[in-house]
């Protein structure tokens, strides 16, 4: 391929995966202890114990720290769509700009409103008016999410939009679609459920460190109890949405379940791969078997992917190489189909830029015809479409893994507060004390899942990421790569020492 | 005389606010070291918008970029 710089694609990519790893960091907090404050709020009022609205300041306070550290740290992945991405932002921008400017607007007048009343309005505003500030900012918290989770959902299922071969560009034909497109709603739902779970174990973990210091031990307990309900509802609920997540994902990025359930060969009732090992040189089309040790449950995989017993459901070799049994069409004449659109779309703007209007029309029906393989036009081979397997299928098992742990987590937790026996296990406080740091870890792995598991699309059929990146030096992106490396760990550093600071003075300190 | 209305009283609970932190002044000290480090020092000098800097028009910005399109087509 000519005209651009390899490297400069895989270091646009670190970056981003940097930044957005760093964001997300904070967010899911953000999204779960929004929740929680509310709930040891509305016992407060509801109890009017004092003890209710301390445990309430506190959780409150850590809030606060979190979401100032987490502030503003997404805008980096905004300058980096101007500078790395510009091909990409100039294609999407139509689309991409109404959901992230009602994320602006939504997030500014909640932060410059109701936050405001949150932290400055105990004892100033009535109690009514201070607990419905702050159910405001937890529900306007995940709703924010929401229009940043639209966006991606789009990037992975483009719906709603029309591609103008004059501009170039991608141009939003119906909102409803884009905001109710399946794959943005079962991202939301999964990403939100999943942060509940992130927050409520933030608050075990705390509190189970307090429990283990033999400190603000009645706090801890409450905190703990409030925490681990909400923790299991939102688990159960998790598991729901991540199930409706793979089904969408079967049915519209089919590639991505392939290469996290590591299934290469496509058949009916297609079994799950419970635990597995994978063979590092199994590669798509050969006979190998693509896990050195597994353990399989039969039947699952395709029963949870298609929501029946006896459906086929297509596995890497069957995307790469078709299945005209099944309708399939391989990638190398997808790769064909998307070079002639290109070749189209090319003699569709000479045509237009001499006058030629006929030529013109005639390169534009053409270019219609295959027009929906464009992005294959940018592939070399048709494995190209496979995914980093071995990356997605582990980031997905840690995923699923721990999720199960969580449930545990819960149950035990939640048994200990009821018959108030906490104190007497340290082994289970320690475990409460890591399972926010495991929570960190399978937080992230989900992210990995999502848009490792997308690749090589920035947007899904239409637009691989090595033609979406500006034509800018691998030296220059490599620059800011690590200068952002240097300051927001420094950044980092400080902010959870003001975190932990916060956490040793315990509720007192608030 | 303390002025009561209402723009008055909500002037006055965002100042006290303001006034009365204690951890909120080093949080927010923190958010404005990181703005202005991304604003002031990463965005002007590290993120320019490439296409915003380059290009006068949209029909410019829209020829580059598919100009960049075409020259990363895969070789037939």
């Amino acid at each position: 391929m000519d005209g651009v710089d390899l490297a400069t694609v895989d270091w646009a990519r670190y970056q981003f995966a940097l930044t957005a790893m760093y964001h997300w960091l904070f967010v899911p907090i953000t999204l779960g202890l929004s929740f929680l404050c509310a709930f040891f709020e509305t016992i407060y009022v509801r109890t009017g114990k004092e003890e209710w609205k301390n445990t309430a300041k506190f959780w409150m306070t850590l809030f606060g720290i979190n979401f100032a550290v987490g502030v503003a740290t997404g805008i980096i992945m905004e300058f980096e769509f101007g500078t790395n991405w510009s091909n990409y932002s100039w294609m999407v921008g139509d689309i991409f700009g109404a959901p992230l400017a009602i994320e602006g607007i939504v997030a500014f007048f909640l932060e410059a409103t109701f936050f405001a009343v949150m932290f400055f309005g105990w004892n100033r505003v009535s109690k009514g008016f201070h607990l419905l500030a702050t159910w405001i900012v937890a529900i306007g918290s995940n709703l924010s999410a929401l229009w940043i989770l639209v966006a991606n959902g789009w990037m992975q299922y483009p719906t709603g939009m029309a591609f103008n071969p004059d501009t170039v560009r991608y141009e939003m034909q119906n909102f409803w679609e884009v905001l109710f497109s399946p794959v943005a709603m079962a991202k939301f739902t999964h990403t939100t459920s999943t942060s509940f779970i992130v927050g409520s174990l933030f608050v075990i973990s705390v509190s189970s460190w307090y429990l283990l210091k033999g400190r603000h031990l009645e706090m801890a307990r409450k905190s703990i109890l409030v925490a681990s309900v909400f923790g299991l509802i939102s688990t159960v609920y998790a598991g729901i949405t991540g199930d409706q997540s793979a089904y969408v994902n079967a049915d519209k990025q089919p590639m991505k379940l392939a290469a996290y359930e590591g299934y290469y060969k496509g058949e009916t009732n297609a079994d799950i791969v419970a635990f597995g090992i994978i063979n590092r040189d199994k590669k798509p089309g050969d006979n190998q078997d693509p896990f050195v040790v597994s353990i399989k449950i039969p039947g699952i995989l395709g029963m949870m992917a298609t929501r029946g017993f006896g459906n086929f459901l297509p596995g890497i070799d069957d995307l790469v190489y078709g299945n005209a049994e099944r309708g399939l069409l391989p990638a190398a004449d997808k790769i064909s189909r998307g070079r002639q659109a290109i070749n189209d779309l090319t003699a569709y703007k000479e045509a237009k830029k001499s006058g030629d209007q006929a030529a013109a029309e005639a390169s534009l029906t053409k270019f219609k015809e295959n027009q929906s393989f464009m992005g294959y036009g940018y592939l070399q081979k048709p494995e190209d479409i496979v995914p980093p397997v071995a990356l997605n299928f582990y980031a997905f098992h840690t995923m699923v893994g721990l999720s199960v742990v969580f449930l545990l987590v819960f149950v035990i937790f939640l048994r200990g507060a009821v018959k108030n026996t906490l104190m007497s296990s340290h082994v289970r406080l320690f475990l409460g004390f890591i399972s926010f740091f495991l929570a960190m870890i399978a937080s992230q792995a989900g992210w990995i899942v999502a848009e490792v598991g997308r690749q090589p699309w920035a947007i899904q059929d239409m637009l691989p990421v090595n033609a979406a990146t500006t034509n800018i030096g691998a030296g220059s992106v490599q620059t800011t790569f690590f200068l952002f490396l240097i300051i927001f760990t420094a950044l980092l550093v400080a902010e959870i020492r003001i975190m932990t600071k916060q956490i040793q003075h315990g509720p007192e300190g608030v | 005389m303390m002025n009561n209305s209402r723009p008055a009283r909500i002037v006055r609970f965002y100042l006290d606010g303001f006034r009365r932190m204690t951890l909120g002044k080093t949080l927010w000290k923190l958010i404005l070291i990181k703005l202005l480090i991304m604003f002031a020092i990463l965005k002007l000098f590290f993120f320019p918008d490439f296409l915003a800097e380059n290009f006068q028009t949209d029909q410019q910005r829209a020829d580059h970029v598919f100009g960049q399109l075409r020259q990363r087509q895969s070789p037939q």
